[in-house]
């Protein structure tokens, strides 16, 4: 890993299990901070599981066990004193479905903010234009804050599920294929977003899309099995992976 | 013709079983639209033509008539039932000492002495003083010279006597207390088990808690208006001291009983068809179980729950055995949740196996079914129109 980059998650013999079931065998790996990064794999290899470990969201499943060594800014997030709540703040997360909250407009990204603080109307206002520009729907969607969320297309839900995502400030935003019900054009707008987003987050992106991950990611993981293969920059991935099996998922030869 | 779309011959136990159901829908809707008309036309026996002024003589006519013998031919003075006539009143004369001795007297009384019609104490022959006020002459006039309507919407519930008096307004007094104390301690209730059971118990408990409740609503009512006539009554009067064993608070806490397991039902499966992903994304967000319950589930879920709330509130107010059993069933007209209290369902209930066939008083109960029908229609209309379309959108944006 180059010089320059800071980590800010790292993965330390991470093991993951359903009841009986082994999802995840023995992960290693280190996230680097303001960076895209980017996992691909066949269904089921448990790059989503992984994604989810991140911040916690499997603890909501019944009967999963974990072991080894989560690590984001220095701290296990499975440490006894981690308040998941505090550390679900600090990490935004968009879903392949885009989750619109049944609220307005106006309503769904102020959600987040209004949890555990009280803030004026005018600073709310300020954070919903700010995270509606920054996701590129401000001008769709500036005249009708107050209608309904369900109302809009499903790229604005998508890209409104950004916005709240960011409009809490948090420092890594994980993706679960959040383009996989959207049409190229909407495809086309969250991968610009997702451009520019990464100056400020650290971004985690699960994709099935090869291509994305080759067009905006900066660093990219091969997970086959529940086992990481491979975890290298992308350009490094795409032109001369190191294993066989990167290279035959790469080149279509199976999955 | 060779018809490629030609009805193709059908399977004949399919046939028959289409049209069964067909019959069997039709029927019960047909039914249901019976039972209306029957209630109403019963109910109309009140306006229609001169009935108004036919109706209540006839009936009493027909009190009279169907009264026991000795009330039309005894004197008051000499009331001896054996001595005077023994053949015709055998039941008396072979068990003199019987405790029922005194209601023939005290239908004889009201009978021959128009003045205090409702009051009599066979021991002096006098009315007690302290309830004296009850009931005056000026009463007896006023009676006589009320217009039906103006009864109707009097203060007082007097169906028996020499002038009945048919004031609904302590009944709806009384269904308006104990339903709105139902539903505040049952609607609340509810919600939060159906809140706890969706999103905060662990699976096991669940398991327990889901079906317990829901056996509840299968629960007789009567047992329900049992146990709130003999514990509940007690705790309600050892914590506030009221005078009054039996009160609307006594009620409302036996209907809620009723009404609990209802709104619990209907609002947990509402809860749980929220998709579950709506709540992966608020707890995404850093939100608490409990702000995601409140603030994303619960409005999700708005629709449902309310017509969880107003289901209950139909319940409440069309429940008879516990209001019977648990309100006092006095028709007081009083706001004060202290007081006994009789609700329209429970008039009906008590007084329609006495009721004299197609007396005024008959006429009446019918007009109070007629007005339950027509307040759960309004509250199914106030559910579409109303909570549909405004409530909702204030809960999801506009």
């Amino acid at each position: 890993m180059a010089k320059d980059l800071q980590p800010k998650i790292e993965a330390h013999d991470f093991n993951f299990f359903y009841g009986q079931k082994q999802a995840l065998f023995d992960i290693n790996l280190t996230i680097p901070e303001r960076r895209v990064t980017a996992f691909i794999g066949p269904s089921g290899c448990g790059k989503s599981t992984f994604l989810r470990s991140i911040n916690r969201m499997n603890d909501l499943i019944e009967g999963t066990v974990i072991n080894g060594q989560m690590v984001v800014d220095g701290t296990n997030v499975y440490d006894k004193e981690v308040d998941v709540v505090t550390l679900r703040r600090r990490i935004g997360m968009v879903f392949q479905k885009s989750i619109p909250f049944p609220k307005s407009i106006y309503e769904n990204i102020t959600y987040g903010l209004t949890l555990n603080e009280s803030r004026t109307k005018a600073e709310l206002d300020e954070i919903v234009e700010f995270s509606l520009r920054r996701s590129a729907l401000w001008d769709e969607v500036k005249d009708r804050l107050n209608h309904s969320a369900l109302g809009m297309s499903g790229g604005q839900q998508q890209r409104l599920c950004i916005a709240r995502a960011i409009a809490i400030n948090p420092e890594i935003l994980l993706m679960d294929e959040p383009c996989s019900a959207l049409d190229p054009i909407s495809t086309a707008k969250v991968e610009e977003l997702i451009d520019e987003l990464k100056d400020t987050y650290t971004i985690v992106l699960v994709t099935h899309n090869m291509q994305q991950a080759g067009r905006v990611s900066d660093f990219t993981g091969f997970f086959l099995m529940g086992s990481l293969i491979e975890f290298d920059r992308t350009r490094t991935i795409f032109t001369s992976p190191s294993k066989k099996e990167t290279e035959d998922y790469i080149t279509g030869r199976f999955g | 013709m060779n018809n490629p779309f030609r009805t193709t011959r059908r399977n004949t136990g399919e046939l028959i079983a289409e049209w069964s159901i067909r019959a069997v829908a039709s029927l019960s809707i047909i039914v249901i639209f019976l039972i209306f008309v029957f209630v109403f036309r019963e109910a109309s026996t009140l306006f229609l033509g001169d009935s108004d002024e036919a109706t209540p003589q006839s009936a009493q006519v027909s009190q009279q008539d169907s009264a026991p013998p000795t009330a039309s031919t005894s004197e008051p003075e000499v009331y001896n039932p054996e001595a005077e006539e023994p053949e015709v009143y055998n039941p008396v004369a072979e068990a003199p000492s019987s405790g029922e001795e005194g209601a023939p007297g005290e239908f004889i009384y009201i009978a021959t002495n128009p003045a205090y019609p409702h009051i009599y104490n066979p021991s002096t022959g006098l009315i007690p003083p302290d309830i004296d006020a009850a009931s005056t002459e000026e009463d007896v006039v006023l009676g006589d010279t009320l217009s039906f309507t103006e009864n109707f919407f009097s203060s007082t519930w007097q169906p028996v006597g020499e002038v009945p008096k048919f004031g609904i307004v302590p009944l709806l007094i009384g269904t308006a207390k104990t339903t709105l104390i139902a539903i505040l301690i049952g609607a609340p209730l509810g919600i939060l088990a159906a809140l706890f059971v969706a999103f905060f118990a662990k699976p096991w408990i669940r398991e327990i808690v889901k079906p317990g409740i829901e056996l509840l609503a299968g629960f007789p009512s009567v047992v329900i208006g049992f146990f709130c006539l003999v514990s509940v009554a007690s705790w309600v009067q050892d914590i506030t001291g009221v005078p009054y064993r039996l009160n609307a608070i006594v009620g409302g806490i036996g209907l809620s009983l009723a009404v609990i397991p209802i709104v619990f039902s209907i609002a947990e499966d509402a809860l749980s068809a929220v998709p579950k992903t709506l709540r992966e994304a608020s707890l995404a967000l850093g939100s608490t179980e409990w702000q995601t319950a409140y603030r994303v589930m619960l409005p999700a879920a708005a629709p449902g729950v309310f017509a969880a709330v107003l289901l209950g509130i139909g319940r409440a107010f069309g429940e008879t055995m516990i209001a019977i059993m648990a309100t006092g069933n006095a028709p007081l007209s009083t706001f004060s949740p202290f007081e006994p209290a009789r609700t329209v369902a429970a008039t009906i209930g008590s007084e329609m196996g006495e009721v004299v066939w197609g007396s005024e008083h008959y006429g009446v109960l019918f007009l109070l079914g007629v007005l339950l029908f027509v307040f759960s229609f309004g509250l199914n209309a106030i559910t579409e129109l109303y909570v549909k379309t405004r409530f909702i959108k204030r809960f999801q944006g506009k």
